[in-house]
């Protein structure tokens, strides 16, 4: 039951949320209370799982390859876990900085639906299920994206949701074939029986569908054009819940997927993973580079990191392929990878909560209209630093471990192309990251359009941002713990075996051996 | 729209729709119907007295705001997976008892049906949710 309890808790506030439609303040009190609770359930399975069991749900007591499962390993507790952070940290954020007519309306029941939605999708044990997560994400982002109706909205709006669309037909066309061919949709399941196809290029073509449907969901190259183009549209707090968590979703699920049922495809897989890593780093740093709006530089930069986060994945099941499974330096990338996706979705998320707490005290996000912020707000301008020098890689913020990580993964393996990349990228990112510091926070303070935050505002704006810093630089002085727990996630991705042991317990193996 | 015959047909079919979708939703555990279609049929017998007489008026005779129902109809569905928590089974584990109804003896209830309640009430908030605005908007 408690694993089903990050998906219930934000649904069940939703649902009371509607009761309140037209009153921003009970609203605004259930969602901080749902994605409270939501964290601390998630803090708890995080805590059963530690050890290395692996936790499953079977919803209304079917056995795992008939009915629809819950899977909690390592990976996807912690995932759950950060996706309730940011839930909390946005819904704390909105609280401050929504205006009254999206607060009272539908801002929280549907950033609480996209919650759990998110959260199921990282839960669920069934590749159908997934889908059905995916577009209940879709759907719920596609409304936050559009509430309010101004003319950019809508224009992002229609990239957004008209991309993600051809994905999710990707994806059921991806899952019909693979009900036609294997005839489950259990993943655990899935991965002992893809084995027996007998046209093993059958098996390629799966895993690429699969591989371009998440590459969009991810914001991959070259599918990553409705990322930057609807991301700074949404008012503050809706593009920070999307910047942490609905790529993330995408990486998770090539993750899970690869990992999971692929992995006679690894060897082929790995460089094609490799390329489209290095190519998102790339094209997603050049392109932030030419930007001269911050929510636009940071949308750009998702892109760019994704490619890390694909980077650590390629080289891993790249040496998998090669050097049989088990092998420590795979362990070691494929850590990587997990450790960057924790890092990022904290600083991501911050990052754009910055740049909200920047908009609404100034009423721009534009490097040119903005300046001086370090003479007029400090604290905000010590915020940015922090999160934007973790972006960039700088040492013993979470960044630069994320970082050292991945880099030591693709030397250890000889992956020394990407590797150059990698590093390149990040000087890349920290130069965008000076610009903004340059443009924004230095120089003369203008005289402010806007009239000043309230106390009761800048508290509740301040107090997420500052509490996400905080994350972030614990997990960088703590990094030991924090890349033991990476390591521990990874070596239990790799090993496929134990999930399907998990999954298929006792008795209910044997119903799965049935013909 | 102005035709007579259309306003007196609506006004009629109003009931037997409604009483139809209880059908649907009722038979729907082992038959066709259930509570998404159960939900639909209701909700075109809403939608039909709105185009046939007016809007205002079909509003009037839901009673409660379409919004309602789709929040009821989620908490409904949310805790009819409860009652297998309490004896210690997953979630949605659909739990049955016997009733007597109406002097029928051993009428079957269980939290499939209770989930399903939730689904038609979903079903008929968001379609009429839908219909209303664009009907509104319309007019």
């Amino acid at each position: 039951m408690l694993i089903a309890l990050p998906v219930l808790i934000p649904m069940l506030g939703a649902a009371l949320c509607l009761l309140f439609w037209g009153r921003s303040r009970p609203q605004a009190v259930l969602a901080l209370a749902s994605t409270a609770s939501m964290l601390a359930a998630s803090v708890w399975i995080l805590f059963g799982v530690r050890d290395g069991t692996i936790l499953t749900l079977n919803f209304g007591g079917w056995q795992a390859p008939f009915g629809i499962t819950f899977v909690a390993d390592l990976f996807g507790a912690i995932m759950v876990t950060l996706g309730a952070i940011v839930g909390l940290a946005v819904m704390a954020f909105s609280v401050g900085a929504s205006d009254r007519l999206r607060a009272s309306s539908g801002h929280y029941p549907l950033s609480l639906t996209l919650l759990a939605a998110v959260s199921g999708a990282f839960l669920t044990g069934d590749l159908f299920n997934l889908y059905v997560w995916f577009e209940l994400m879709l759907l719920s982002s596609f409304v936050l994206l559009t509430l309010g109706g101004e003319r950019g909205q809508l224009e992002g709006a229609i990239k957004y949701v008209t991309l993600n669309l051809l994905s999710s037909m990707l994806f059921l066309m991806a899952i019909g074939l693979i009900y036609g061919t294997v005839g489950t949709l259990n993943m655990a399941d899935l991965a002992r029986r893809i084995d027996d196809l007998q046209d093993p290029k059958l098996a390629t073509l799966l895993a690429t569908l699969l591989l371009v449907s998440f590459g969009i969901k991810a914001g991959a190259f070259p599918f990553f054009f409705w990322l930057p183009a609807s991301y700074h549209t949404p008012p503050p707090a809706v593009s920070a819940l999307f910047s942490g968590l609905l790529t993330k979703v995408g990486v998770y699920a090539i993750i899970r997927v690869l990992s999971l049922i692929f992995d006679q495809e690894w060897s082929l897989l790995g460089d094609v993973v490799l390329v489209v890593a290095g190519l998102t780093m790339v094209t997603g740093v050049l392109g932030a580079i030419v930007q001269n709006d911050m929510r636009r530089i940071l949308s750009f930069h998702i892109v760019s990191q994704i490619g890390y986060m694909l980077m650590g994945l390629g080289i891993a099941i790249g040496l998998v392929g090669s050097l049989g499974a088990s092998s420590p330096i795979a362990v070691l990338a494929m850590s990587g990878a997990v450790f960057y996706i924790f890092h990022h979705i904290i600083v991501k998320a911050n990052l754009f909560l910055i740049s909200g707490a920047v908009l609404i005290t100034t009423g721009s996000t534009n490097l040119k209209e903005v300046n001086g912020l370090a003479k007029s707000h400090p604290f905000l301008s010590m915020l940015f630093l922090i999160s934007s020098m973790s972006l960039a890689g700088i040492p013993i913020l979470s960044g630069f471990w994320a970082k050292f990580v991945l880099v030591r993964g693709g030397l250890e393996a000889g992956s020394y192309t990407i590797v150059l990349v990698s590093l390149a990228v990040s000087l890349l990112t920290l130069y965008s990251m000076t610009k903004i510091w340059t443009q924004v926070f230095w120089g003369e303070p203008d005289d402010l359009k806007s009239p000043p935050l309230d106390r009761r505002t800048k508290a509740w704006v301040y107090s997420p941002i500052a509490g996400m810093c905080v994350l972030t630089i614990c997990i960088g002085i703590g990094a030991e713990s924090s890349a033991r727990l990476a390591l521990d996630a990874a070596e239990q991705l790799l090993d496929s075996s134990r999930y399907i042991d998990a999954v298929f317990d006792g008795a209910s193996a044997q119903i799965g051996d049935a013909p | 729209m102005n035709s007579v015959i259309f306003q007196v047909a609506a006004r009629v079919l109003l009931p037997v729709m409604l009483l139809l979708s209880v059908v649907f939703l009722l038979r729907g555990h082992n038959e066709p119907g259930g509570g998404f279609i159960g939900g639909l049929v209701a909700a075109s017998g809403y939608i039909l007295y709105a185009l046939a007489v007016n809007l205002p008026e079909s509003r009037r005779l839901l009673h409660v705001h379409p919004r309602t129902l789709i929040s009821t109809g989620l908490l409904i569905a949310i805790l009819s997976g409860v009652p297998a928590l309490l004896v210690d089974q997953p979630f949605m584990k659909g739990k049955w008892i016997e009733v007597t109804i109406a002097g029928f003896e051993g009428v079957k209830f269980g939290t499939p049906f209770v989930f399903d309640v939730g689904v038609y009430l979903v079903v008929l908030g968001v379609t009429l949710l839908m219909a209303f605005t664009l009907e509104e908007r319309y007019q």
